[in-house]
């Protein structure tokens, strides 16, 4: 079931830079799409675009099945230093006006669920990178969001944390199915958490391809040094490159 | 970690053993500099005068210093809210900042009738700016992911306000105080200079002034020594209200790890 239609998107910042030049995607129900393109082709624009953090200049994004609940998950953590990690994760309940008991109740239930129990007193500053990382994930599925939005929310981490997340992520997802949309430069990211990649051109962006990744989950270190996943890369790769030169 | 403390404790007690020294060995008459001995003799014998005036000249700079926070923060709030108020009030405060004190005291205390407000607008000239400054500076050092994140999820203006654009101007509010409190002395002291009252409720600046025309000198290292004092505390004071709202969070509160 179709979840988001973006039509012929295009976005214009005031300094008159295009970053997105008539971008065309469908978005389905719970499926787990990554948009992979080079640096400043507009992804994270296309991202911001369809939270509603920005307005296209020109073309439409419709939901026909009305407007979901949205997380999102930045490049950076993004937590507020002067807050524990439960008062982190708790915020979106709290904006929206959630008793403290019940939002507090949650927020250690998401904390969990990204692997941080015993965390919940802990600052921000007393984790690392791979954790905050963990608390933001917490903190933008807390209100149990129907669409999550990830604008390269792995790219400063060291390899081993990456890989780490990127499993831990898709168990998450195989859990309860949330429509996840994942922006990326890494082919090889891209090929391992998704069931389809939109290969973006670069700026103005638009979407140049589409592959589907058919291979099963759950996906384990043993997909990612399989023969499949390779050709995958290499195919994915190959579209990057010639979306690029475009 | 005990050298931070003893090193300038013995350098302070050489100073005054030295200072004490030449005064006795070269016998200098104490109406041109009295000794450390002498000093604090006075200081003990002439309490009854100079302790009353401590009291006038630290309520003028607690008085000040209040002032200054609620101004400067109601500004810096305004300013945040409207881009306008801004552009059309900060120069001025700029220009208030720049002018000397000692220039427009004495128009300050030929207006105003009563000295004590005289005093108190003197010393709350001098002490409200890095509190504006710093406040505006602060509320506009908001991680713009947070503020996304925070329209995201629909936050109000105030509720953004609230849980956002204060908690993450704090830091730069109490560096700002730290910076207001010392100059509210400051601007205390120069104002009663210049407005040089006498009477009962007189500060320690008169006391200074009127201790130089009477040659009583003694009582006047007495007076300087007790406004040093009272600044190093409001310094060391607000350095703890400082410490104890950031210990938790923030980098210039945390202990070398």
């Amino acid at each position: 079931m179709l979840l988001v239609r973006v039509r012929d998107v295009s976005r214009v910042f005031a300094n008159g830079v295009q970053a997105l030049g008539g971008a065309s995607l469908d978005i389905g129900t719970g499926e787990f799409l990554s948009v992979l393109g080079p640096s400043g082709c507009g992804k994270s624009t296309l991202l911001r675009l369809i939270a509603g953090l920005a307005e296209p200049s020109a073309g439409t994004i419709d939901w026909p099945q009305g407007r979901p609940d949205i997380g999102f998950v930045f490049q950076e953590p993004t937590l507020m230093p002067w807050t524990t990690t439960l008062g982190n994760v708790a915020l979106p309940l709290k904006l929206r006006g959630q008793a403290r008991s019940e939002r507090e109740a949650r927020a250690a239930e998401a904390l969990a669920g990204v692997g941080l129990q015993g965390f919940e007193k802990s600052y921000p500053r007393e984790l690392s990178g791979g954790m905050k990382m963990r608390v933001s994930i917490a903190r933008a599925l807390v209100t149990a969001p129907r669409l999550l939005l990830m604008d390269e929310p792995f790219a400063a981490l060291d390899e081993i944390t990456r890989r780490k997340l990127n499993t831990d992520l898709l168990a998450l997802w195989e859990r309860t199915r949330f429509t996840a949309v994942f922006v990326t430069h890494s082919v090889f990211e891209s090929v391992f958490l998704s069931q389809r990649i939109a290969v973006m051109s670069a700026r103005p962006g638009r979407v140049r391809s589409e592959l589907a990744i058919p291979a099963p989950y759950p996906r384990t270190e043993t997909f990612g040094t399989s023969a499949e996943y390779a050709a995958h890369c290499r195919l994915a790769s190959a579209q990057l490159s010639e979306a690029m030169a475009a | 970690m005990t050298a931070r403390y003893v090193a300038p404790v013995l350098m302070g007690l050489f100073m005054l053993a030295l200072w004490e020294g030449l005064v006795r060995a070269m016998a200098i008459p104490s109406y041109i500099l009295p000794g450390p001995i002498l000093v604090a003799k006075t200081l003990v014998s002439d309490w009854g005068t100079l302790w009353p005036a401590l009291l006038v000249t630290l309520r003028i700079t607690l008085e000040a210093l209040v002032a200054a926070v609620l101004v400067g923060v109601s500004l810096a709030l305004l300013f945040s809210l409207s881009r306008w108020i801004e552009l059309s009030l900060f120069p001025y405060a700029i220009i208030l900042q720049v002018t000397p004190i000692v220039a427009i005291a004495p128009l300050i205390i030929a207006w105003v009738d009563d000295v004590n407000v005289s005093l108190l607008i003197c010393a709350w000239l001098v002490a409200f700016f890095p509190i504006l400054s710093n406040t505006v500076l602060g509320l506009r050092s908001v991680d713009r992911n947070l503020l996304d994140l925070f329209e995201l999820y629909g936050a109000s203006r105030w509720r953004t306000l609230i849980d956002l654009r204060l908690p993450a101007a704090l830091p730069y509010f109490l560096g700002g105080l730290r910076i207001s409190g010392g100059l509210a002395l400051i601007g205390a002291v120069v104002a009663e200079f210049v407005a040089g009252s006498g009477g009962r409720e007189s500060g320690l600046a008169y006391r200074i002034l009127e201790s130089g025309y009477q040659l009583k000198i003694p009582r006047m290292f007495a007076a300087l020594v007790l406004i040093s004092l009272a600044g190093i505390a409001i310094y060391l004071l607000l350095a703890l209200v400082s410490h104890l709202s950031l210990r938790r969070w923030h980098e210039s509160a945390l202990s070398e790890e």
